[in-house]
Protein backbone atom coordinates (compact mmCIF):
# COMPACT_ATOMS: atom_id res chain seq x y z
CA UNK A 1 0.00 0.00 0.00
CA UNK A 2 1.32 3.41 -0.98
CA UNK A 3 0.11 6.65 0.59
CA UNK A 4 0.31 9.92 -1.33
CA UNK A 5 -0.19 13.20 0.52
CA UNK A 6 -1.79 16.06 -1.37
CA UNK A 7 -3.53 19.38 -0.77
CA UNK A 8 -6.95 19.28 0.84
CA UNK A 9 -9.52 18.77 -1.92
CA UNK A 10 -13.28 18.61 -2.30
CA UNK A 11 -15.86 15.83 -2.41
CA UNK A 12 -16.42 12.47 -0.68
CA UNK A 13 -14.11 9.52 0.01
CA UNK A 14 -14.17 7.20 -3.04
CA UNK A 15 -12.36 4.10 -4.27
CA UNK A 16 -11.90 2.76 -7.78
CA UNK A 17 -9.59 1.82 -10.62
CA UNK A 18 -7.17 4.47 -11.85
CA UNK A 19 -6.89 5.64 -15.45
CA UNK A 20 -3.74 7.75 -15.78
CA UNK A 21 -2.28 10.03 -18.45
CA UNK A 22 0.28 12.80 -18.49
CA UNK A 23 -2.09 14.65 -20.84
CA UNK A 24 -4.40 17.47 -19.68
CA UNK A 25 -8.17 17.61 -19.29
CA UNK A 26 -11.22 19.60 -20.27
CA UNK A 27 -14.73 18.19 -20.06
CA UNK A 28 -15.77 20.43 -22.93
CA UNK A 29 -12.94 19.78 -25.35
CA UNK A 30 -12.01 16.19 -24.76
CA UNK A 31 -15.13 14.16 -24.07
CA UNK A 32 -18.12 12.56 -25.66
CA UNK A 33 -20.20 12.94 -22.53
CA UNK A 34 -23.07 10.85 -23.89
CA UNK A 35 -20.91 7.82 -24.59
CA UNK A 36 -18.62 8.43 -21.60
CA UNK A 37 -15.40 8.30 -23.60
CA UNK A 38 -12.54 10.60 -24.56
CA UNK A 39 -13.42 11.80 -28.05
CA UNK A 40 -10.83 14.40 -29.11
CA UNK A 41 -8.57 12.40 -31.43
CA UNK A 42 -5.37 14.08 -30.18
CA UNK A 43 -6.05 13.23 -26.55
CA UNK A 44 -3.83 10.45 -25.22
CA UNK A 45 -6.87 8.61 -23.84
CA UNK A 46 -8.93 8.94 -27.07
CA UNK A 47 -11.47 6.14 -27.28
CA UNK A 48 -11.19 5.09 -23.62
CA UNK A 49 -14.02 5.21 -21.07
CA UNK A 50 -13.80 7.45 -18.02
CA UNK A 51 -16.92 6.09 -16.35
CA UNK A 52 -16.39 5.26 -12.64
CA UNK A 53 -12.62 5.66 -13.00
CA UNK A 54 -10.28 7.57 -10.71
CA UNK A 55 -8.88 9.85 -13.41
CA UNK A 56 -5.34 11.22 -13.15
CA UNK A 57 -4.16 14.14 -15.33
CA UNK A 58 -1.43 16.71 -15.40
CA UNK A 59 -3.62 19.82 -15.39
CA UNK A 60 -6.95 21.26 -16.52
CA UNK A 61 -7.39 23.34 -19.67
CA UNK A 62 -9.74 26.18 -20.65
CA UNK A 63 -13.49 25.76 -20.75
CA UNK A 64 -15.50 27.47 -18.03
CA UNK A 65 -18.42 25.21 -18.91
CA UNK A 66 -16.70 22.24 -17.31
CA UNK A 67 -17.93 23.60 -13.98
CA UNK A 68 -21.49 22.68 -14.93
CA UNK A 69 -20.51 19.57 -16.83
CA UNK A 70 -19.22 17.53 -13.88
CA UNK A 71 -22.58 18.08 -12.15
CA UNK A 72 -24.46 17.13 -15.30
CA UNK A 73 -22.30 14.04 -15.94
CA UNK A 74 -22.72 12.87 -12.36
CA UNK A 75 -26.50 13.33 -12.50
CA UNK A 76 -26.64 10.76 -15.33
CA UNK A 77 -24.19 8.39 -13.66
CA UNK A 78 -21.75 8.66 -16.59
CA UNK A 79 -18.88 10.30 -14.75
CA UNK A 80 -15.50 9.59 -13.19
CA UNK A 81 -15.51 8.79 -9.48
CA UNK A 82 -12.68 11.21 -8.80
CA UNK A 83 -10.22 13.39 -10.69
CA UNK A 84 -6.64 13.96 -9.55
CA UNK A 85 -4.28 16.54 -11.04
CA UNK A 86 -0.79 17.81 -10.51
CA UNK A 87 -2.37 21.26 -10.65
CA UNK A 88 -6.01 22.02 -11.31
CA UNK A 89 -7.52 25.30 -12.44
CA UNK A 90 -10.34 26.95 -10.50
CA UNK A 91 -13.06 25.86 -12.93
CA UNK A 92 -12.70 22.15 -12.34
CA UNK A 93 -12.38 22.66 -8.59
CA UNK A 94 -15.56 24.76 -8.64
CA UNK A 95 -17.27 22.09 -10.72
CA UNK A 96 -16.26 19.35 -8.32
CA UNK A 97 -17.56 21.45 -5.41
CA UNK A 98 -20.97 21.74 -7.12
CA UNK A 99 -21.07 18.10 -8.23
CA UNK A 100 -19.72 16.80 -4.91
CA UNK A 101 -17.15 14.83 -6.91
CA UNK A 102 -13.83 13.92 -5.28
CA UNK A 103 -10.96 16.08 -6.57
CA UNK A 104 -7.42 16.68 -5.29
CA UNK A 105 -4.18 18.19 -6.57
CA UNK A 106 -0.71 19.37 -5.45
CA UNK A 107 0.94 16.08 -4.43
CA UNK A 108 3.89 16.24 -2.03
CA UNK A 109 5.84 13.45 -3.75
CA UNK A 110 5.94 14.96 -7.24
CA UNK A 111 4.26 14.09 -10.51
CA UNK A 112 1.02 12.24 -9.73
CA UNK A 113 0.79 10.99 -13.32
CA UNK A 114 3.92 8.92 -12.55
CA UNK A 115 3.07 8.02 -8.96
CA UNK A 116 -0.19 6.29 -9.92
CA UNK A 117 -0.48 3.75 -12.78
CA UNK A 118 -3.51 2.82 -14.86
CA UNK A 119 -5.18 -0.20 -13.30
CA UNK A 120 -4.14 0.63 -9.73
CA UNK A 121 -6.88 0.40 -7.10
CA UNK A 122 -7.00 3.83 -5.50
CA UNK A 123 -8.81 5.40 -2.54
CA UNK A 124 -9.15 9.19 -2.47
CA UNK A 125 -9.82 11.07 0.77
CA UNK A 126 -10.15 14.76 -0.16
CA UNK A 127 -10.99 15.93 3.37
CA UNK A 128 -7.51 15.10 4.68
CA UNK A 129 -5.68 15.26 1.35
CA UNK A 130 -4.66 11.60 1.11
CA UNK A 131 -4.64 9.12 -1.78
CA UNK A 132 -3.97 5.44 -1.06
CA UNK A 133 -2.85 2.99 -3.76
CA UNK A 134 -3.29 -0.78 -3.46
CA UNK A 135 -1.31 -2.71 -6.07
CA UNK A 136 -1.93 -6.37 -6.78
CA UNK B 1 -11.92 31.29 6.02
CA UNK B 2 -12.48 34.46 7.98
CA UNK B 3 -16.14 35.53 7.62
CA UNK B 4 -17.68 38.96 8.14
CA UNK B 5 -20.91 39.20 10.13
CA UNK B 6 -22.91 39.36 6.92
CA UNK B 7 -21.14 36.36 5.42
CA UNK B 8 -21.76 34.41 8.62
CA UNK B 9 -25.46 35.36 8.44
CA UNK B 10 -25.56 34.07 4.87
CA UNK B 11 -23.92 30.83 5.96
CA UNK B 12 -26.50 30.52 8.76
CA UNK B 13 -29.27 30.73 6.17
CA UNK B 14 -30.58 34.05 7.50
CA UNK B 15 -30.62 35.53 3.98
CA UNK B 16 -32.26 32.52 2.37
CA UNK B 17 -31.21 29.14 1.06
CA UNK B 18 -29.65 30.33 -2.25
CA UNK B 19 -27.22 32.63 -0.43
CA UNK B 20 -26.47 29.91 2.13
CA UNK B 21 -25.61 27.51 -0.71
CA UNK B 22 -23.56 30.23 -2.40
CA UNK B 23 -21.37 31.01 0.60
CA UNK B 24 -20.88 27.35 1.40
CA UNK B 25 -19.94 26.56 -2.21
CA UNK B 26 -17.40 29.37 -2.29
CA UNK B 27 -15.95 28.31 1.08
CA UNK B 28 -15.27 24.84 -0.37
CA UNK B 29 -13.53 26.43 -3.36
CA UNK B 30 -11.73 28.91 -1.12
CA UNK B 31 -10.42 26.10 1.06
CA UNK B 32 -9.17 24.26 -2.02
CA UNK B 33 -7.13 27.33 -2.99
CA UNK B 34 -6.15 28.53 0.50
CA UNK B 35 -8.28 31.70 0.44
CA UNK B 36 -8.30 33.40 3.83
CA UNK B 37 -11.27 35.68 3.19
CA UNK B 38 -13.79 36.89 0.62
CA UNK B 39 -13.34 39.91 -1.64
CA UNK B 40 -16.28 42.06 -2.75
CA UNK B 41 -16.93 42.04 -6.50
CA UNK B 42 -18.74 44.62 -8.60
CA UNK B 43 -20.03 42.56 -11.54
CA UNK B 44 -20.64 38.90 -12.31
CA UNK B 45 -20.83 37.22 -15.72
CA UNK B 46 -22.11 33.69 -16.05
CA UNK B 47 -21.54 30.98 -18.59
CA UNK B 48 -24.53 28.71 -18.50
CA UNK B 49 -25.38 27.37 -21.94
CA UNK B 50 -27.82 24.50 -21.81
CA UNK B 51 -25.45 22.07 -23.48
CA UNK B 52 -23.22 22.18 -20.44
CA UNK B 53 -26.01 22.74 -17.90
CA UNK B 54 -28.03 19.76 -19.03
CA UNK B 55 -31.30 18.89 -17.35
CA UNK B 56 -29.54 18.67 -13.97
CA UNK B 57 -28.11 22.18 -14.22
CA UNK B 58 -31.39 23.67 -15.35
CA UNK B 59 -33.21 22.08 -12.43
CA UNK B 60 -30.57 23.50 -10.12
CA UNK B 61 -31.27 27.00 -11.51
CA UNK B 62 -35.04 26.50 -11.39
CA UNK B 63 -34.83 25.55 -7.70
CA UNK B 64 -33.24 28.91 -6.96
CA UNK B 65 -35.62 30.76 -9.28
CA UNK B 66 -38.62 29.31 -7.42
CA UNK B 67 -37.53 30.94 -4.13
CA UNK B 68 -39.10 34.19 -2.82
CA UNK B 69 -37.94 37.35 -4.58
CA UNK B 70 -35.74 38.55 -1.71
CA UNK B 71 -33.90 35.21 -1.65
CA UNK B 72 -33.39 34.55 -5.34
CA UNK B 73 -32.28 37.94 -6.69
CA UNK B 74 -28.61 38.59 -7.35
CA UNK B 75 -27.03 41.42 -5.34
CA UNK B 76 -24.70 42.88 -7.98
CA UNK B 77 -25.12 43.51 -11.72
CA UNK B 78 -24.92 40.14 -13.40
CA UNK B 79 -24.85 39.35 -17.11
CA UNK B 80 -24.73 36.23 -19.28
CA UNK B 81 -22.33 34.60 -21.70
CA UNK B 82 -23.64 33.38 -25.10
CA UNK B 83 -26.57 31.00 -25.20
CA UNK B 84 -26.76 27.75 -27.17
CA UNK B 85 -29.67 28.90 -29.33
CA UNK B 86 -30.55 31.82 -31.57
CA UNK B 87 -34.33 31.49 -31.42
CA UNK B 88 -34.72 33.07 -34.86
CA UNK B 89 -32.51 30.53 -36.61
CA UNK B 90 -32.35 27.29 -34.66
CA UNK B 91 -34.54 25.37 -37.07
CA UNK B 92 -32.36 26.36 -40.01
CA UNK B 93 -29.34 25.03 -38.07
CA UNK B 94 -31.33 21.83 -37.48
CA UNK B 95 -31.22 22.30 -33.73
CA UNK B 96 -34.24 20.75 -32.04
CA UNK B 97 -37.31 22.07 -30.23
CA UNK B 98 -36.06 20.23 -27.14
CA UNK B 99 -32.85 22.30 -27.22
CA UNK B 100 -34.92 25.48 -27.59
CA UNK B 101 -37.19 24.56 -24.70
CA UNK B 102 -34.21 23.83 -22.41
CA UNK B 103 -32.80 27.19 -23.40
CA UNK B 104 -36.06 28.96 -22.59
CA UNK B 105 -36.24 27.31 -19.17
CA UNK B 106 -32.71 28.49 -18.38
CA UNK B 107 -33.55 32.02 -19.53
CA UNK B 108 -36.71 32.10 -17.41
CA UNK B 109 -34.71 31.03 -14.35
CA UNK B 110 -31.99 33.63 -14.95
CA UNK B 111 -34.52 36.40 -15.42
CA UNK B 112 -36.26 35.42 -12.18
CA UNK B 113 -32.92 35.97 -10.44
CA UNK B 114 -32.55 39.46 -11.91
CA UNK B 115 -29.75 38.46 -14.30
CA UNK B 116 -29.46 40.53 -17.50
CA UNK B 117 -29.52 38.36 -20.63
CA UNK B 118 -26.66 40.00 -22.51
CA UNK B 119 -25.67 36.68 -24.13
CA UNK B 120 -22.19 37.80 -24.96
CA UNK B 121 -18.53 36.88 -24.55
CA UNK B 122 -17.42 40.35 -25.71
CA UNK B 123 -18.99 42.30 -22.85
CA UNK B 124 -15.65 44.13 -22.49
CA UNK B 125 -16.21 45.54 -25.99
CA UNK B 126 -19.93 46.13 -25.82
CA UNK B 127 -21.53 46.25 -22.35
CA UNK B 128 -19.49 47.63 -19.45
CA UNK B 129 -15.71 47.35 -19.72
CA UNK B 130 -14.15 46.91 -16.26
CA UNK B 131 -11.56 49.38 -15.00
CA UNK B 132 -8.12 48.74 -13.60
CA UNK B 133 -8.17 47.16 -10.16
CA UNK B 134 -11.87 46.28 -10.25
CA UNK B 135 -12.58 42.89 -8.63
CA UNK B 136 -14.96 40.77 -10.71
CA UNK B 137 -16.45 37.30 -10.96
CA UNK B 138 -16.41 36.67 -14.70
CA UNK B 139 -17.12 33.49 -16.55
CA UNK B 140 -15.79 32.66 -20.04
CA UNK B 141 -12.04 32.26 -20.16
CA UNK B 142 -11.74 34.73 -23.05
CA UNK B 143 -13.53 37.41 -21.08
CA UNK B 144 -11.41 36.84 -17.99
CA UNK B 145 -8.04 36.88 -19.74
CA UNK B 146 -8.98 40.06 -21.63
CA UNK B 147 -10.23 41.91 -18.56
CA UNK B 148 -7.23 40.87 -16.45
CA UNK B 149 -4.60 41.49 -19.08
CA UNK B 150 -5.82 44.37 -21.22
CA UNK B 151 -7.87 46.26 -18.62
CA UNK B 152 -5.98 45.39 -15.42
CA UNK B 153 -9.09 44.10 -13.66
CA UNK B 154 -9.01 41.20 -11.15
CA UNK B 155 -10.91 38.01 -11.87
CA UNK B 156 -10.39 34.29 -11.67
CA UNK B 157 -12.06 31.96 -14.14
CA UNK B 158 -15.48 31.60 -12.57
CA UNK B 159 -17.40 28.61 -13.78
CA UNK B 160 -21.18 28.94 -13.84
CA UNK B 161 -21.89 27.78 -10.27
CA UNK B 162 -19.23 30.05 -8.81
CA UNK B 163 -20.33 33.04 -10.89
CA UNK B 164 -23.84 32.51 -9.65
CA UNK B 165 -22.59 32.22 -6.07
CA UNK B 166 -20.72 35.51 -6.54
CA UNK B 167 -23.82 37.17 -7.98
CA UNK B 168 -25.96 36.02 -5.06
CA UNK B 169 -23.48 37.21 -2.43
CA UNK B 170 -21.49 40.02 -4.09
CA UNK B 171 -18.29 38.18 -3.15
CA UNK B 172 -15.75 35.67 -4.30
CA UNK B 173 -12.96 33.91 -2.37
CA UNK B 174 -9.74 35.93 -2.45
CA UNK B 175 -7.28 33.60 -4.19
CA UNK B 176 -5.48 33.39 -7.51
CA UNK B 177 -5.62 36.60 -9.53
CA UNK B 178 -7.29 38.61 -6.78
CA UNK B 179 -3.85 38.62 -5.11
CA UNK B 180 -1.14 40.89 -6.54
CA UNK B 181 1.62 38.35 -5.89
CA UNK B 182 0.04 35.97 -8.40
CA UNK B 183 0.06 38.53 -11.22
CA UNK B 184 3.81 38.68 -11.81
CA UNK B 185 5.21 37.03 -14.93
CA UNK B 186 6.48 33.47 -14.60
CA UNK B 187 7.22 32.81 -18.29
CA UNK B 188 8.89 35.11 -20.79
CA UNK B 189 8.36 34.92 -24.57
CA UNK B 190 10.19 36.90 -27.25
CA UNK B 191 8.40 37.03 -30.59
CA UNK B 192 10.59 37.60 -33.66
CA UNK B 193 7.80 38.15 -36.20
CA UNK B 194 4.94 40.58 -36.50
CA UNK B 195 1.40 39.21 -36.27
CA UNK B 196 -0.72 40.59 -39.11
CA UNK B 197 -4.13 38.94 -39.29
CA UNK B 198 -6.40 38.23 -36.33
CA UNK B 199 -5.62 34.56 -36.87
CA UNK B 200 -1.89 35.35 -36.43
CA UNK B 201 -2.63 36.96 -33.08
CA UNK B 202 -4.68 33.90 -32.23
CA UNK B 203 -1.86 31.59 -33.28
CA UNK B 204 0.57 33.51 -31.08
CA UNK B 205 -1.84 33.12 -28.17
CA UNK B 206 -2.23 29.43 -28.92
CA UNK B 207 1.52 28.83 -29.00
CA UNK B 208 2.07 30.70 -25.73
CA UNK B 209 -0.87 28.96 -24.09
CA UNK B 210 0.30 25.52 -25.13
CA UNK B 211 3.85 26.18 -23.91
CA UNK B 212 2.78 27.75 -20.61
CA UNK B 213 0.11 25.16 -20.02
CA UNK B 214 -1.27 25.99 -16.58
CA UNK B 215 -3.65 28.40 -14.91
CA UNK B 216 -0.88 29.35 -12.51
CA UNK B 217 1.59 30.58 -15.18
CA UNK B 218 1.65 34.24 -16.26
CA UNK B 219 3.35 34.84 -19.62
CA UNK B 220 4.99 38.14 -20.51
CA UNK B 221 5.46 38.86 -24.22
CA UNK B 222 8.11 41.09 -25.75
CA UNK B 223 9.45 41.80 -29.21
CA UNK B 224 6.27 42.83 -31.02
CA UNK B 225 6.30 46.33 -32.43
CA UNK B 226 2.82 46.18 -33.98
CA UNK B 227 0.30 47.87 -31.70
CA UNK B 228 -2.68 45.56 -31.28
CA UNK B 229 -6.25 46.81 -31.03
CA UNK B 230 -9.09 45.29 -29.07
CA UNK B 231 -9.90 42.56 -31.62
CA UNK B 232 -6.26 41.50 -31.85
CA UNK B 233 -6.02 41.22 -28.07
CA UNK B 234 -9.36 39.43 -28.00
CA UNK B 235 -8.19 36.71 -30.39
CA UNK B 236 -4.79 36.33 -28.75
CA UNK B 237 -6.23 36.10 -25.25
CA UNK B 238 -9.04 33.71 -26.14
CA UNK B 239 -6.58 31.37 -27.86
CA UNK B 240 -4.09 31.53 -24.97
CA UNK B 241 -6.83 30.70 -22.47
CA UNK B 242 -8.14 27.91 -24.67
CA UNK B 243 -4.78 26.25 -25.27
CA UNK B 244 -3.30 26.76 -21.83
CA UNK B 245 -6.02 27.72 -19.34
CA UNK B 246 -4.08 30.99 -18.98
CA UNK B 247 -6.03 33.78 -17.21
CA UNK B 248 -3.52 36.65 -17.49
CA UNK B 249 -0.72 37.76 -19.79
CA UNK B 250 1.38 40.89 -20.04
CA UNK B 251 2.46 42.52 -23.30
CA UNK B 252 5.34 44.85 -22.63
CA UNK B 253 4.53 48.46 -23.45
CA UNK B 254 0.88 47.70 -24.10
CA UNK B 255 -0.94 46.12 -21.16
CA UNK B 256 -1.35 48.30 -18.06
CA UNK B 257 0.63 46.25 -15.56
CA UNK B 258 3.63 45.95 -17.90
CA UNK B 259 4.89 49.39 -18.90
CA UNK B 260 8.30 47.67 -18.86
CA UNK B 261 9.59 44.13 -18.55
CA UNK B 262 10.98 45.00 -15.13
CA UNK B 263 7.51 45.95 -13.90
CA UNK B 264 6.29 42.34 -14.11
CA UNK B 265 9.43 40.24 -13.55
CA UNK B 266 13.11 40.26 -12.78
CA UNK B 267 14.43 39.76 -16.31
CA UNK B 268 17.65 38.05 -15.21
CA UNK B 269 15.61 35.44 -13.33
CA UNK B 270 13.58 34.18 -16.29
CA UNK B 271 15.14 33.21 -19.62
CA UNK B 272 13.24 34.38 -22.70
CA UNK B 273 11.86 31.67 -24.98
CA UNK B 274 11.80 32.64 -28.66
CA UNK B 275 8.66 32.17 -30.77
CA UNK B 276 9.78 32.17 -34.40
CA UNK B 277 8.07 32.23 -37.77
CA UNK B 278 8.79 28.50 -37.95
CA UNK B 279 6.75 28.03 -34.79
CA UNK B 280 3.93 30.07 -36.30
CA UNK B 281 3.95 28.10 -39.56
CA UNK B 282 4.05 24.81 -37.67
CA UNK B 283 1.06 25.94 -35.63
CA UNK B 284 -1.05 26.63 -38.72
CA UNK B 285 0.16 23.39 -40.33
CA UNK B 286 -1.44 21.39 -37.50
CA UNK B 287 -4.74 22.22 -39.14
CA UNK B 288 -4.65 20.78 -42.67
CA UNK B 289 -7.26 20.47 -45.35
CA UNK B 290 -5.96 22.46 -48.32
CA UNK B 291 -7.84 21.51 -51.51
CA UNK B 292 -10.56 19.65 -49.62
CA UNK B 293 -14.25 20.41 -49.79
CA UNK B 294 -15.27 22.76 -46.95
CA UNK B 295 -18.67 22.15 -45.35
CA UNK B 296 -18.97 25.11 -43.05
CA UNK B 297 -17.04 28.31 -42.44
CA UNK B 298 -17.57 29.72 -38.97
CA UNK B 299 -16.65 33.09 -37.51
CA UNK B 300 -17.27 32.74 -33.78
CA UNK B 301 -15.46 32.24 -30.46
CA UNK B 302 -15.21 35.04 -29.57
CA UNK B 303 -18.30 36.70 -31.01
CA UNK B 304 -17.52 39.21 -33.77
CA UNK B 305 -17.11 42.88 -32.97
CA UNK B 306 -18.79 45.50 -35.11
CA UNK B 307 -15.47 46.04 -36.92
CA UNK B 308 -15.12 42.33 -37.71
CA UNK B 309 -18.69 42.37 -39.04
CA UNK B 310 -17.70 45.27 -41.29
CA UNK B 311 -14.61 43.40 -42.54
CA UNK B 312 -16.74 40.36 -43.32
CA UNK B 313 -19.34 42.44 -45.17
CA UNK B 314 -16.61 43.98 -47.31
CA UNK B 315 -15.21 40.55 -48.19
CA UNK B 316 -18.65 39.17 -49.10
CA UNK B 317 -20.00 42.15 -51.09
CA UNK B 318 -21.34 41.13 -54.51
CA UNK B 319 -20.26 37.52 -53.97
CA UNK B 320 -22.17 34.26 -53.49
CA UNK B 321 -21.24 31.29 -51.36
CA UNK B 322 -20.72 27.89 -52.97
CA UNK B 323 -24.06 26.05 -52.78
CA UNK B 324 -22.55 23.20 -50.74
CA UNK B 325 -20.84 25.43 -48.18
CA UNK B 326 -22.43 27.27 -45.25
CA UNK B 327 -20.99 30.39 -43.67
CA UNK B 328 -22.01 31.40 -40.15
CA UNK B 329 -21.09 34.71 -38.54
CA UNK B 330 -21.82 34.75 -34.82
CA UNK B 331 -22.06 37.98 -32.85
CA UNK B 332 -23.62 39.52 -29.78
CA UNK B 333 -27.17 40.90 -29.67
CA UNK B 334 -25.82 44.44 -29.28
CA UNK B 335 -23.50 44.17 -32.28
CA UNK B 336 -26.18 42.40 -34.33
CA UNK B 337 -28.64 45.23 -33.73
CA UNK B 338 -26.08 47.83 -34.73
CA UNK B 339 -24.89 45.80 -37.71
CA UNK B 340 -28.48 45.41 -38.89
CA UNK B 341 -29.16 49.13 -38.56
CA UNK B 342 -25.99 49.91 -40.51
CA UNK B 343 -26.77 47.46 -43.30
CA UNK B 344 -23.90 45.08 -42.51
CA UNK B 345 -26.14 42.09 -41.79
CA UNK B 346 -27.91 42.47 -45.13
CA UNK B 347 -24.59 42.73 -46.97
CA UNK B 348 -23.30 39.57 -45.25
CA UNK B 349 -26.50 37.57 -45.71
CA UNK B 350 -27.06 38.46 -49.37
CA UNK B 351 -24.10 36.16 -50.10
CA UNK B 352 -26.05 33.25 -48.62
CA UNK B 353 -24.29 33.51 -45.24
CA UNK B 354 -26.15 33.55 -41.93
CA UNK B 355 -25.66 36.01 -39.08
CA UNK B 356 -26.41 34.47 -35.69
CA UNK B 357 -26.72 36.43 -32.48
CA UNK B 358 -26.42 35.79 -28.77
CA UNK B 359 -25.00 32.31 -29.23
CA UNK B 360 -21.62 30.71 -29.70
CA UNK B 361 -20.96 28.00 -32.25
CA UNK B 362 -19.18 25.48 -30.09
CA UNK B 363 -21.60 25.60 -27.17
CA UNK B 364 -24.62 25.18 -29.41
CA UNK B 365 -24.80 21.42 -29.64
CA UNK B 366 -22.04 21.42 -32.25
CA UNK B 367 -21.93 17.63 -32.47
CA UNK B 368 -25.66 17.36 -33.14
CA UNK B 369 -25.46 20.18 -35.71
CA UNK B 370 -22.62 18.37 -37.47
CA UNK B 371 -24.65 15.19 -37.71
CA UNK B 372 -27.88 16.92 -38.76
CA UNK B 373 -26.22 19.10 -41.40
CA UNK B 374 -23.58 16.69 -42.65
CA UNK B 375 -20.77 19.04 -41.56
CA UNK B 376 -17.29 17.64 -41.15
CA UNK B 377 -14.66 20.03 -42.54
CA UNK B 378 -14.94 23.33 -40.70
CA UNK B 379 -12.86 26.39 -41.52
CA UNK B 380 -12.38 29.35 -39.20
CA UNK B 381 -10.06 32.21 -38.37
CA UNK B 382 -10.60 31.54 -34.65
CA UNK B 383 -7.74 29.65 -33.06
CA UNK B 384 -9.95 28.99 -30.06
CA UNK B 385 -12.66 27.40 -32.19
CA UNK B 386 -10.12 25.39 -34.20
CA UNK B 387 -8.77 24.03 -30.92
CA UNK B 388 -12.12 23.05 -29.47
CA UNK B 389 -14.13 21.81 -32.37
CA UNK B 390 -12.12 18.65 -33.07
CA UNK B 391 -13.64 17.24 -29.87
CA UNK B 392 -17.08 17.57 -31.45
CA UNK B 393 -16.25 15.44 -34.49
CA UNK B 394 -15.20 18.20 -36.92
CA UNK B 395 -11.98 18.45 -38.91
CA UNK B 396 -10.86 22.05 -38.43
CA UNK B 397 -8.86 24.21 -40.82
CA UNK B 398 -7.36 27.47 -39.61
CA UNK B 399 -6.68 30.49 -41.80
CA UNK B 400 -7.29 34.22 -41.94
CA UNK B 401 -10.71 35.75 -42.62
CA UNK B 402 -9.89 36.49 -46.28
CA UNK B 403 -8.97 32.87 -47.02
CA UNK B 404 -11.97 31.60 -45.08
CA UNK B 405 -14.32 33.70 -47.22
CA UNK B 406 -12.52 32.75 -50.45
CA UNK B 407 -12.89 29.08 -49.48
CA UNK B 408 -16.60 29.48 -48.72
CA UNK B 409 -17.04 30.89 -52.21
CA UNK B 410 -14.89 28.23 -53.91
CA UNK B 411 -16.46 25.40 -51.88
CA UNK B 412 -12.99 24.08 -51.13
CA UNK B 413 -10.13 25.19 -48.96
CA UNK B 414 -7.92 27.59 -50.91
Amino acid sequence: MVELKCHVGVGPVVSGEALVTDDNFSARYDLDRTAGIFSRPQHKLAGQSYVDRIMVFNTAKGGVASAWMLHEMKSRGIAPKAILFNNVNPILAQGAALADMAMCDRFDDGDVTRLIRSGDQVTVNPEIGLVTITRA
Amino acid sequence: MKLSDEEQAMLNGELGEPRRWAIEHMMRVGRFFDAEEFVEVTQAHIMADTESLGEAGIEFLEDIAARPLNERQVRIPMITDPRGIDFCHYKRLKQTDLMASLEQRAIDAFEAMGILMTNTCINYQTIMPPVRGEHLAFGDTGVVIYCNSVLGAYSNFEGGPSSLAAGLTGRTPRYGLHLDQNRKATRRFRVDWEPEHLSDWGALGGIIGARSGSYWEVPVIEGISAKPGSDQMKHMGAAMASFGSIPLFHLVGVTPEAPSLEAVCEPDQIAAEVISEIDRDAFFARFGGKGEKVDVVVFSAPQLSLLEMQSLAELLDERKLHPDTSLLAVTSPVVAADARRMGLVERIESSGALVLEGMCFYQSYAREMAEANGWKRLMTNSVKLANIIGGYGYEPTLSNMENCVASAIAGEIV
